[in-house]
């Protein structure tokens, strides 16, 4: 379970999380969404300790991420599987070598070090694809580098920032049902970040929407469609104001 | 104006708290010895390889000008052997590691700064983390021990090269005999000379490798940032080993 609890982070005048309370319950995929620049990033960032709040907590699997040592935080990484927004790819790996990176900071042999990259290209539909580099790579495919390196460490948590962004919508799709199969495939729990709405019905359990800093509101799916918020309503139906 | 002095000096301490809170998350990562070692190998070849062809470039003229410049300096008032010396004293002590550094904080120093930087933008570095590295141990060590380490085996070869350009200006250009060159290379020698140049080029190698990583990982924002930066990196490694070196002579010699 993933917990935020009063959480304020601001970057110098600028607040962007405010009292943030949230939590992420045990193989749910939550959705998260909000405008750009609401700090969506922001909040997957401190479950990996990769921001620390000003104020309030954050607890994964009942540890608080900002109190932790930094072996106890290498331990918790371990755990959690993070799919950057634009793959975040190393450019002088391969795609295998970019895969296999974070298993060779555990105690595997090299034949299970193969044996899992293999699974793992597999399961994003990139087998034979070993050998290139990630320059050679469309952007659909960069996303599904991502992802299978993330799911070849086998994660308890799997955190996606803006999957689909840039994406055309047939791409978006299939990293869609690669989110649900990964989901359905290994059992983990995800906080998925998006503004694409489509795909957030597609993959969520549930959806909150972000906005000035605070949760606008949580709910199913089901929920968040028939919602009277007008906010959130204008937000999911992409009016103008 | 007592304001902006006020900003720029407290900007100053939190730049050097910041160097120092680097260093301490530096040597925190040491133990890691299994990850940064492998790669302290792959930089040291990097930064060697790469860089020896423009110090030896950079030593080879600077040992034919200087041997030109001694002899017209000395013209009927001192012996021209002791353009040797000259030449010998000055690659050992002071242009060799400093030409050669000041080229590398160019080559080595901008190039660290614009790789890491464009990490740093790219959320390369974030991905290292989340896969539970420390960027420390990945990218900061191997780079610092490649550059402290190989600095002084490329100034080396630098001295060696700039006194062999020497002497054959010298030969062909001055009229002075190999004997007589060697006598003025040995008259005042030292072996202070070699270790002192030496040392100085190890200190000039890590504070330029230190500064490219401090600046590289510290950028902000996009393709600019990482212009930014890698201009940073070559104005503060430059001014740096410029200290440094009036240090080094002020304690040393």
């Amino acid at each position: 379970m993933i917990e935020f609890k009063g959480v304020r982070k601001a970057f110098g005048e600028h607040v962007v999380l405010d009292d943030l309370t949230l939590t992420v319950r045990d193989r749910e995929t939550l959705v998260v969404i909000g405008y750009s620049g609401t700090g969506k990033s922001v909040l997957l960032k401190h479950v990996v300790g990769l921001l620390q709040p000003d104020l309030g907590q954050v607890i994964v699997d009942g540890q608080s991420v900002p109190d932790l040592e930094r072996e106890e935080l290498s331990a918790l990484r371990a755990q959690i599987g993070y799919v950057f927004q634009f793959a975040a790819l190393f450019d002088s790996m391969t795609v295998a070598e970019n895969v296999a990176l974070g298993l060779r900071r555990r105690a595997l042999d090299e034949e299970e070090i193969a044996e899992r990259v293999s699974e793992a290209l597999a399961l994003v539909d990139l087998t034979g694809n070993d050998d290139k580099l990630p320059a050679e790579l469309s952007g659909g495919m960069r996303k599904r580098v991502g992802i299978a390196r993330a799911i070849a460490l086998r994660p308890r948590y799997i955190l996606y920032d803006e999957p689909t962004t840039g994406l055309d919508p047939v791409t978006s799709a299939v990293i869609d049902q690669l989110m649900v199969r990964t989901r359905e495939h290994l059992g983990v729990t995800g906080i998925v970040v998006t503004h694409d709405m489509r795909s957030a019905y597609t993959v969520g359990d549930r959806i909150a929407m972000l906005y000035e800093g605070r949760i606008r509101q949580v709910g199913s799916v089901a929920e968040i469609q028939a919602t009277q918020d007008p906010l959130v309503r204008q937000f999911i139906e992409g009016i103008p104001s | 104006m007592i304001t902006a002095l006020g900003h720029k000096t407290v900007g100053a301490i939190k730049a050097v708290g910041r160097v120092g809170q680097f260093l301490g998350d530096t040597v925190r990562a040491l133990p890691d010895f299994k990850i940064w070692f492998p790669l302290t190998i792959t930089q040291m070849r990097r930064v060697g390889v790469d860089s020896l062809p423009v110090a030896l470039f950079i030593a080879a003229f600077t040992g034919v000008v200087l041997a030109l410049q001694a002899s017209y300096t000395f013209t009927g008032a001192v012996p021209l052997y002791f353009v040797g010396t000259l030449v010998g004293k000055t690659m050992m002590l002071e242009l060799g590691p400093v030409l050669a550094g000041l080229a590398l904080a160019g080559r080595v120093g901008a190039s660290m700064a614009a790789e890491l930087g464009t990490m740093r933008v790219t959320e390369q570095v974030d991905a290292l983390e989340t896969l539970a590295y420390d960027p420390h141990s990945f990218l900061v060590i191997p780079r610092i021990a490649a550059g402290t380490t190989m600095f002084p085996v490329i100034v080396a070869f630098a001295i060696a090269v700039g006194i062999t350009t020497g002497w054959l200006t010298s030969l062909g250009l001055l009229g002075l005999s190999t004997p007589d060159f060697m006598k003025g290379l040995k008259l005042f020698y030292a072996f202070k000379d070699v270790w002192y140049g030496l040392f100085k080029s190890a200190t000039f190698g890590f504070t330029i490798t230190l500064v490219g990583c401090v600046v590289g990982l510290g950028t902000r924002g996009g393709a600019e940032g990482v212009g930014l930066s890698t201009t940073r990196a070559v104005v503060y490694s430059a001014v740096l080993l410029l200290v440094l070196d009036a240090f080094w002579a002020m304690t040393l010699l």
